[in-house]
């Protein structure tokens, strides 16, 4: 089925992409100074936070509001384009006065609170790698990351601190600098190292091709990963979202996503700065009756979400959303996990504009795939190639080449021509796992797809183990790890299991060690475990117990076995199975 | 049953879905979101549990009573028979 745009949506001005064909055929990436014009206070230099804040300024354009965030227990904050440029050099300032030097990797630890845009900002403003911490991680993916990436600084909240990093402060050698939010026992106050700042400081002079943020991800085996990204990211991250969420300078935008997250930086914090718009920002969680009074209330124009927040709102009811005017709504998009039809068209029934579903990876750094405005929707498809992305569908050959496939709705890997500026550089010091991203000059995804005949691609599953939870990618490997350092585990397995909600939740097999008893306590005791260490949105939400658990010869635990048991799906070749359950 | 009986109630079906904060004193006043390390899968799961628990019928526009201890214990009061 196909949802065609309506004739009456000519009440707005026309999409940024009006002919994806003409556009997309023979697009070139401009260059940042295309994109974005000269800096004529640092010619040559290139850095996101610049342009992000100070370049609206110098235009005579600070008097804009850059944001609005909402918080339930205070009144909302509102920040301008000025005001941005000006407390974000103020913590570039504090920053070096606390010895940080360009180079050095700065956490962040925050919920979407005004302090997160700014100190984003103001570590970009310092040259130091801004790297972002998902709020609801539990202390071992925390100090996982951090020491991966030798974490000079962390901006985070006194709570956070106290629960979170204080567990994990004796393995983190390489942290200097703490500063809280709001103040409190453990580092230097945010608003205290702001003031007397100087309200201008001297932007490092950065290049499009100095590291810039590093996101984390997950992969099946092994350490997170940290994905690098540049300045020059920046003209992916303005493309996109100017041609997939058709982005405007007057638009208010609202992206839902946690800033923990790469959605929730290059989209939530970076993409619509760029631009010039207004950020919506809720400080607080999924609230069906919230959500809708915030797109009324602050007249959202595009809003960006979630798969499992549709299915939760759907959930909520049809009647609720017809008591709120959500008629300035131009355009809703969705990315995490794919969008199963019904819910994009619930959006086209319930509020009256479909739901445009794209496609992207962490270390994609941008949107790479989408259902564009001026563009049939095909519910449950991902969409079309944004301009300047070449995608394929690929097979791996036992030589280690991939071969393309050409013919149309069969499956394969996606593989993205690699070049497009947000393309991620490596994985800090895993140089041999970022090589075998590549093959030729082809990033591949992990995502198995297929394309249609007219070039929509489909989302069909994952080439690896990893987990896709509300969103989130989840590595079993992390998790597992966690499990077993309790004294009663002696093999953990971790797989997704689907879940009509959050597309899979995490499941974990377990078998103990002898001298303990599979039972309710004891399953209790491993959930608060793994949800202490791990936090709710990494922990399993389920644990089941079992004798052993199936492994290669190697001693590998076959995963992909588990999952099929799990379904009821056939096993497949079993030929180097070591243990049955 | 009374309102301690239905505290208790609603504070094992917490604990049941974030057994990691099972024992730790519970603000009645303030919300579970505030106080805890929980997320909205862990909130949607509270809510079934006390569905389970109780066969009251639950839905999305009473989540914002459930947000609290003792908003949920008013709730139950009044829907229970």
């Amino acid at each position: 089925m196909v949802i065609e745009r309506k004739t009456d949506d000519t009440e707005w001005s026309p999409p940024n992409l009006v002919d994806y064909e003409t556009v997309h055929h023979g697009f070139v990436w401009p260059t940042p100074e295309e994109t974005f014009g000269r800096r004529a206070d640092a010619p040559g230099c290139f850095n996101i936070a610049y342009e992000a804040a100070d370049r609206h300024v110098a235009a005579g354009e600070g008097d804009r509001i850059a944001l609005r965030s909402l918080a339930s227990e205070s009144p909302a904050t509102t920040l301008t384009y000025a005001r941005l440029a000006e407390d974000s050099a103020r913590f570039a300032n504090a920053l070096a006065d606390l010895g940080v030097v360009p180079g050095d990797r700065v956490f962040t630890l925050l919920g979407r609170m005004p302090a997160l845009y700014i100190a984003a900002l103001g570590i970009l403003k310092r040259g130091a790698v801004f790297s972002p911490l998902f709020s609801a991680f539990g202390p071992e993916p925390i100090k996982a990351r951090m020491q991966i990436a030798e974490a000079k600084a962390l901006v985070t909240t006194a709570r956070f601190f106290e629960r979170k990093v204080k567990p994990v402060l004796a393995d983190l050698p390489s942290l200097r600098t703490v500063v809280l939010v709001g103040g409190g026992d453990g580092g230097v106050d945010f608003d205290v190292a702001l003031a007397g700042q100087p309200t201008t400081c001297r932007i490092a002079p950065t290049r499009a091709d100095d590291l810039a943020i590093i996101h984390f991800t997950s992969g099946t085996t092994g350490r997170p990963k940290g994905a690098m990204h540049v300045h020059g990211a920046a003209v992916a991250h303005k493309l996109t979202a100017a041609y997939a969420l058709d982005l405007k300078p007057d638009d208010i935008f609202w992206c839902t996503a946690d800033p923990g997250w790469v959605t929730g930086t290059s989209y939530g914090i970076i993409a619509p700065l760029l631009i010039g718009c207004t950020i919506v920002s809720d400080e607080e969680e999924f609230d069906a009756q919230r959500w809708y009074g915030n797109l009324e209330r602050e007249r959202v124009t595009v809003w960006y979400t979630a798969p499992t927040a549709v299915r939760m709102l759907m959930k909520a009811g049809d009647d609720l959303p017809q008591r709120y005017d959500l008629s300035r709504l131009r355009l809703i998009a969705s990315v995490g996990e794919p969008l199963n039809p019904q819910a994009v068209i619930w959006g086209r029934d319930v509020l009256k504009r479909p739901i445009h579903d794209n496609w992207w990876q962490t270390e994609t750094g941008g949107i790479m795939i989408s259902n564009f405005l001026s563009m049939p929707i095909r519910p449950g498809s991902m969409g079309r190639p944004v301009p300047g992305i070449e995608a394929a569908v690929t097979k791996r050959e036992a030589s280690g080449a991939v071969s393309f496939v050409e013919m149309p709705d069969e499956q394969g890997e996606l593989a993205l021509k690699a070049g497009w500026p947000s393309m991620f550089i490596g994985y800090l010091n895993e140089e041999e796992r970022y090589r075998k991203c590549f093959v030729d000059s082809w990033y591949l995804t992990g995502d198995l797809v297929r394309r249609d005949a007219d070039g929509y691609y489909w989302f069909v599953g994952r080439a690896d183990d990893v987990i896709k939870s509300a969103g989130h990618l989840i590595g079993p490997f992390e998790v597992e790890s966690a499990l077993l350092e309790h004294p009663a585990v002696a093999e953990a397995g971790v797989i997704g299991i689907p879940d009509p909600v959050a597309m899979e939740v995490v499941k974990a097999f377990v078998a103990l060690r002898s001298g303990h008893t599979p039972d309710e306590t004891l399953r209790k005791d491993l959930l608060a475990h793994a949800r202490k260490r791990l936090g709710p949105a990494v922990a399993p939400r389920y644990i089941e117990f079992c004798h052993s658990l199936p492994k290669t010869r190697s001693g590998k635990v076959m995963r992909r076995l588990l999952k099929a048991r799990e379904l009821g799906l056939p096993e497949g070749d079993t030929s180097t199975l070591e243990v049955e359950k | 049953m009374t309102d301690a009986e239905l505290s208790d109630l609603v504070a094992r079906s917490f604990y049941a879905v974030a057994p990691d904060i099972e024992g730790e004193p519970i603000d009645p006043n303030k919300s579970f979101r505030a106080q805890f390390e929980i997320d909205s899968m862990d909130f949607l799961n509270f809510v079934i549990g006390l569905h389970k628990a109780t066969g009251v019928e639950i839905l999305e526009r009473d989540y914002p009573d459930l947000q609290t201890l003792s908003g949920a214990v008013a709730f139950l009061r009044q829907r229970l028979p």
